[in-house]
């Protein structure tokens, strides 16, 4: 299997507008895929069309691990393993900890009742293992609200991990966080990979993306206007094409595209 | 790379969570509704020793106030899931003008009793119906309903009331509010309600739900929770408890009035409210509704007892709705 996710020739129109065009767009397993784009480029669009929130114009194909997918709905998304993380509406505040990680998938006994011991059990492992709480004043009995973003967004990531997500998107993950929480926020994400799974993380700052990404791909205008691998482009060689991108919409990519 | 946000949590928590702390978030509300009983159980006993000493007065608050707790414990989940039901004081006449129909067609009180259940559930699932389907807010769905149910029960008795003599003595009457030693049966009944909606909220798949969708329901419905589903259940079952209450209601007097529901709505919401349960959803315990039903109990005997007449009692409940609700919302807006 050489790619997770490929999305080959994908075109979407919202009435006369279009959103996409013939964008090819994959995802490697284990890879950090930054997607960079000011808003309105369409990056929310191509991440709607991978979760099956937006259905992609006739003629496009997505394959997933090398299988082509038919028709991809939300709930089929989540079975083969796609997960979102939102920024802002991924956890219910003034529930616990543990309640949030199990939110809508509660290990259940018979009859329905709660597993309540073992989801504690297992949430408090997690807290040790990936979120890398060790002080005890810290219970999966806490309530989300009490934590701060960067915890809050480490939780949303590490439920996803839990339930055998094979590629995590991250939608914004880092806005309105301060520095420090950003540097957690990255930890976290340093965690998806070393599970083995993909990701993809949407930004349109660079400099969070850069960090963490292994390949950035920059939308634009409903196209991709150049993908990069870090190992081929300096930070600053970035920042000045991007620039480039905004005026003109195109990248000069003779030396630097990486998939071609 | 885990190690420097590991140690930068040890120092954020060393001063701020002592297990007194913890203790005291995790179980505040608990713990105030328990103080509110206790300081307005000593202010009785005080002002009027004579009455609260005596255990007859305990009696007809077991008497008394589950004719309201009964319907507060469930209602307690529509808040919590971020709704609100004012519909159930007219669930509880249209559910009892049903048994009165139907026991005069079949003569069966056991059938005439299956059918104000299914008439209290029908209610509910309107209510759930109007709010998820088609969208209306709760508040005014529910009061649409109250309207209506009040009407469809004057029309169906034409305004007048029934003897349920008849029922007297029978199984059916004895389990509903027949005397087990001193104790009522509905305070038996209110006792099982509440073990089994604190169950069912606090461990079962489907209860604990209830929580996620009154905190957040954008990400409850992300997470895949069926949040229309599990709304209109919480209506279903407080129509139901609307019904069975207004039965318990009926037979304690033996008589079956339209307009029964009239004097409980004030009683049932602040017994809600008092008991912690927050007016924006997301928050509330079973507990604490059960203790509060209690105080506001204790406060209707407690201020007459006290000498002061019975007016009074409508002015306190709403104080108690107004000031309970206004610390909640000062506590949470701290908290954020």
């Amino acid at each position: 299997m050489e790619y997770m996710l490929r999305m080959v020739n994908i075109n979407k129109s919202f009435g006369e507008v279009k959103a996409l065009r013939n964008v090819n767009f994959e995802v490697k397993p284990g890879e950090v895929v930054g997607l960079l784009g000011d808003n309105g480029a369409g990056k929310s669009t191509l991440v709607k069309i991978i979760t099956g929130y937006h259905k992609p114009d006739p003629g496009g194909d997505i394959y997933w691990k090398d299988q082509k997918i038919g028709h991809l709905s939300v709930s089929e998304a989540r079975k083969l393993g796609i997960e979102t993380v939102f920024q802002e509406r991924a956890l219910a505040d003034q529930q616990t900890i543990w309640r949030n990680i199990f939110m809508g998938r509660e290990l259940t006994k018979a009859f329905g009742f709660m597993d309540v011991r073992k989801m504690r059990n297992e949430t408090l492992d997690l807290m040790n293992s990936i979120m890398g709480f060790t002080s005890s004043a810290v219970t999966p009995d806490n309530a989300v609200k009490t934590m701060s973003g960067g915890e809050r967004q480490g939780i949303a990531i590490t439920r996803a991990l839990y339930f055998n997500a094979e590629l995590i998107i991250l939608d914004e993950p880092t806005m309105g966080l301060s520095l420090t929480e950003t540097r957690k926020v990255i930890t976290f994400v340093s965690e998806i990979t070393k599970a083995g799974k993909s990701c993809i993380f949407i930004d349109h700052n660079i400099f969070h993306v850069y960090p963490i990404a292994d390949r950035i791909v920059v939308v634009d205008r409903g196209a991709i206007a150049g993908q990069f691998t870090k190992d081929t482009v300096t930070l600053d060689e970035l920042i000045d094409r991007l620039y480039r991108v905004a005026q003109t919409g195109v990248l000069d990519t003779s030396s630097n595209k990486a998939q071609a | 790379m885990t190690l420097p946000v590991q140690a930068e949590k040890v120092q954020n928590n060393k001063e701020t969570r002592s297990p007194l702390a913890r203790f005291g978030r995790k179980w505040g509300l608990q713990i105030g509704i328990v103080a509110v009983a206790l300081v307005v159980w000593l202010t009785f006993v005080v002002t009027a020793p004579r009455t609260f000493l005596s255990g007859q007065i305990y009696q007809a608050f077991m008497q008394t106030t589950p004719l309201f707790a009964m319907m507060a414990l469930p209602l307690t989940m529509v808040v919590i899931a971020g709704e609100m039901d004012l519909s159930f004081i007219s669930i509880m006449a249209w559910g009892v003008a049903i048994y009165v129909l139907v026991l005069g067609w079949t003569g069966s009180i056991l059938l005439a009793f299956i059918a104000l259940l299914l008439a209290g559930l029908f209610a509910g699932l309107i209510n759930g119906l109007l709010v998820v389907k088609i969208g209306i807010p709760s508040l005014v769905a529910t009061i649409g309903t109250q309207f209506f149910w009040a009407g469809v029960v004057l029309v169906i008795s034409n305004g007048t009331g029934a003897s349920l003599v008849s029922a007297e003595g029978t199984p059916i009457y004895n389990m509903m509010v027949g005397r087990l030693g001193v104790v009522p049966a509905q305070m038996i009944w209110t006792v099982i309600i509440a073990i089994a909606c604190w169950i069912f909220l606090n461990r079962t798949k489907l209860g604990g739900h209830v929580y996620l969708i009154g905190d957040n329901i954008d990400s409850a419905r992300l997470m895949g929770v069926n949040v229309d589903a599990r709304k209109i259940m919480v209506f279903a079952i407080v129509g139901v408890a609307a019904a069975f209450t207004g039965m318990a209601a009926s037979y304690e007097v033996t008589y079956y009035w339209p307009t029964l529901g009239a004097g409980y709505l004030l009683q049932t919401l602040a017994s809600v409210f008092l008991g912690g349960t927050s007016a924006f959803g997301g928050v509330g315990t079973i507990f604490g509704t059960f203790v509060a039903s209690f105080v506001i109990g204790a406060i209707n005997g407690g201020i007459v007892a006290a000498g002061l007449t019975g007016f009074w009692t409508q002015l306190i409940y709403g104080c108690i709705v107004v000031i309970s609700v206004s610390i909640q919302t000062m506590l949470g807006k701290r908290l954020r």
